[in-house]
């Protein structure tokens, strides 16, 4: 299975976090709203703008830039 | 120690309907404050139940309970120092996963629980079971199914609150990391449990847990310790960025373990949320539905406060008329007339505006469309070094400047606030158009619209600039993270709106209005003063500061009356047009003094263009001052806001002036 980041998913797409590389402060916030290796995550929609992405996880909904999104390796399920 | 007092925290994620139920328990018993220090609001009230005088604390909405923001350090630093009887959680019913991962770190503290399962009428309604024994056995903690918003529930949780607080013995339950980690924490906690102090007063466990997360706050705490080097060895010798992903993956498997036994949820593809946000915040409908929504917010402001306004008005001036009619000696009745009846009148004004934003802000927050708001905006404002959540209180600056730096209190990011702040007082307030609308009217003919439509550009234009320059120089930086959840939207609840409207109107009255009556009685002095002379007129103090900055201001095309006229702006900025009536000595007869401003050979259209410039830019209203002090708590950057409004609104003014000289204007 190959390993893609998120931000390149599609509305729809569900796939399995195996790799958060985001640093610091940023990585510890992730983790605290449900973003760890293993959780499953389904894009929802783009902004309008395109920019932030919005994601269903653990249950709700959640939104990230892409600079964030563009360091979150998922595989596709 | 007395029996009957019951110290209760209500803790939980943002969202859950946490400040419902706050309001619900408390009532109107309740005090609005802030944390020691931090600009965090602080909400706590009492609740006199079968004997027991209960009091509620508010803890500020998180997630977890790391030191991620302000919000989350002083809510556990309050369940850790203060220790408080029982804490309570709010869980959102229909969110367990993520809402369980705070109750993993609140069990940690070892602290009495009990959880508020609130919002159960959604869950149940979608079909979702919950089993209530099961979750009271696995997670140790009673139990209580409530809705907050139809106060429900509401008696079986503070019945459970007095259950447990007699109730003497602990019981808890802990989350177990797996071998290598246990096997760190105990090393930790052997070397912590040397300092005798340090263990009466903090769970070593937890102590033990966060400093292998990397937690500096908690480092700080425990640097004082003689045991701190010992520990500073040990840190070192592991992958702390490890450490900190496993922690946070044990938590969430643990979670993932039990919750099957506490609820099935039915799986609905599509909700109702999610219906509405495929309008909402559609590629292309999302930007027009929310500026028509805005919009629609502003012409509702104005429609409802526009009368409220104007009986304030006329209230005052009335008032102001019998005091100077019947009070004897001249010089006090001019004070409390002129001074502080005027004084307390321009802090009033910004009342109505100032309820009916906070309360039509407080619906948009309620319903979930803050969030959305964010969302769709955040692009555009992470361009110009800003945060999403920054768009809602720009944008409030177009009806008042208080209420918009009030409300960026939703923003967390220390830096992202402050620059909000700063910025927001170029964004051209209500309070400003009279200026134009006399300048521009007398002047630009069937221009005036075109006019007044560029000074409110030219206002977003420099706060863009100003926030671009803040982020280069003072508050280097890019804006905070964008990690927001999007809640599902609800009906917000009137009693939640109503009391979140009085507390911030309350508190505009009861903080700013001492500033702004400071700054109105000082002006007040410098208008009448030397002793015998006609208020503001040329030989008042005000008159001679006028003469004093007219050479500074002569290249800007303003004279002596002008310049005058400004200053007594500080106070709000609608009184320019008012005190140019009084020195041109036609009152407030607006005829009379367009007629005049024409024939002052002292004022041509592209002074009186530079002019409405200059208003636009150069000073926060003192109101605004007031609430900028407040709300950054520095008196140096409230300074900075002042110098720096001036400094700009000259430089602006002055290319305005000279340029439109050289082009032959």
């Amino acid at each position: 299975m190959s390993e893609i980041t998120l931000d390149t998913l599609k509305p729809g797409d569900l796939a399995k976090i195996t790799k958060v590389r985001v640093k610091g402060h940023t990585r510890r916030k992730l983790f605290d709203m449900g973003m760890v290796a293993g959780s499953e995550i389904e894009l929802i929609r783009k902004a309008p703008l395109g920019d932030p992405i919005e994601f269903r996880i653990k249950g709700y909904n959640l939104s990230i830039r892409k600079d964030e999104a563009r360091q979150i390796f998922v595989h596709i399920i | 120690m007395e029996n009957n007092k019951i110290r209760v925290a209500l803790a939980g994620n943002p969202n859950v309907g946490k400040t419902t139920l706050f309001n619900a328990i408390t009532g109107s018993r309740q005090h609005v404050g802030n944390w020691p220090g931090v600009t965090v609001e602080k909400k706590s009230g009492t609740k006199i139940y079968k004997g027991y005088e209960i009091e509620i604390i508010d803890l500020p909405g998180t997630y977890s309970l790391t030191a991620y923001s302000m919000d989350e350090i002083v809510a556990r630093d309050f369940i850790i120092e203060e220790k408080p009887d029982i804490v309570i959680q709010i869980v959102d019913a229909s969110n367990l996963e993520r809402n369980l991962y705070l109750t993993t770190q609140l069990m940690e503290l070892q602290t009495e629980m009990i959880i508020a399962l609130n919002m159960c009428d959604l869950a149940l309604e979608r079909g979702d079971k919950l089993y209530l024994d099961k979750m009271e056995e696995i997670l140790a903690a009673p139990v209580v199914k409530t809705v907050a918003s139809r106060n429900i529930g509401i008696e079986e949780l503070l019945d459970k609150v007095i259950e447990e607080k007699n109730n003497e013995q602990y019981h808890g339950h802990e989350i177990g990391y797996g071998d290598e980690i246990e096997g760190m924490i105990l090393e930790i906690e052997k070397v912590l449990i040397a300092d005798q102090e340090l263990a009466d007063r903090y769970p070593l466990r937890w102590i033990s847990i966060r400093l292998l997360e990397g937690d500096m706050n908690v480092m700080e705490k425990i640097s004082k310790s003689p045991a701190s080097v010992a520990i500073n060895d040990l840190l070192d010798s592991i992958d702390q960025e490890e450490y900190e992903a496993d922690i946070a993956d044990k938590r969430y498997e643990t979670i993932n373990a039990i919750f099957p036994q506490l609820c099935t949820r039915c799986n609905v593809k599509l909700s109702k949320s999610d219906m509405i946000d495929r309008v909402l915040t559609n590629k292309y409908l999302g930007i027009p539905i929310f500026l028509a929504l805005m919009w629609g917010a502003f012409e509702l402001t104005f429609a409802f406060a526009t009368p409220f306004t104007g009986m304030i008005e006329i209230g005052f001036t009335w008032l102001a008329n019998i005091v100077a009619d019947s009070l004897q000696p001249a010089w006090l009745a001019s004070l409390i007339g002129d001074g502080i009846i005027g004084g307390v009148g321009a802090v009033l004004t910004f009342v109505p505006n100032i309820f009916i934003l906070f309360f039509l802000l407080s619906l948009l927050e309620g319903s979930g469309y803050l969030s959305r708001a964010a969302f769709i905006m955040d692009r555009l404002m992470y361009k110009i070094g800003m945060h999403g959540k920054s768009f809602i209180p720009m944008l409030m600056g177009f009806g008042c400047n208080v209420p918009a730096i009030m409300a960026t209190r939703s923003i967390e990011d220390e830096k992202d606030r402050l620059i909000t702040i700063l910025v927001v007082p170029f964004v051209s307030c209500g309070a400003r158009l009279p200026i134009y609308i006399l300048f521009a009217g007398t002047f630009f003919g069937r221009q005036a619209g075109t006019v007044v439509f560029m000074m409110y550009v030219l206002g977003i234009a420099v706060a863009v600039a100003s926030a671009k320059l803040l982020r280069a120089t003072l508050v280097k930086g890019k804006p905070a993270p964008f990690i927001m959840e999007m809640p599902p939207y609800r009906v917000p609840t009137l009693k939640t709106s109503l009391i979140h409207m009085w507390d911030n109107g309350a508190m505009y009255i009861k903080k700013a209005g001492s500033i702004i009556l400071l700054g109105v009685v000082i002006i007040w002095l410098l208008a009448s003063f030397p002793w015998g002379i006609e208020y503001g007129s040329e030989a008042s103090y005000v008159g001679m500061i006028g003469h004093i900055f007219e050479p500074v201001m002569e290249p800007l095309g303003f004279d002596w009356k002008i310049t005058v006229s400004l200053i007594f702006g500080f106070v709000a900025k609608e009184i320019v047009v008012a005190s140019m009536g009084v020195l041109f000595g036609v009152g407030d007869n607006p005829e009379a003094l367009t007629q005049s401003l024409i024939a002052d050979p002292a004022i041509t259209a592209l002074s009186s263009l530079s002019l409405m410039v200059f208003s636009l830019l150069y000073m926060p209203c003192v109101a605004t001052l007031g609430v900028i002090k407040k709300e950054t708590g520095s008196w140096k950057w409230t300074l900075f806001a002042l110098i720096y409004g001036v400094t700009i609104a000259w430089i602006i003014a002055f290319i305005v002036y000279q340029g439109g000289k050289l082009l032959g204007y």
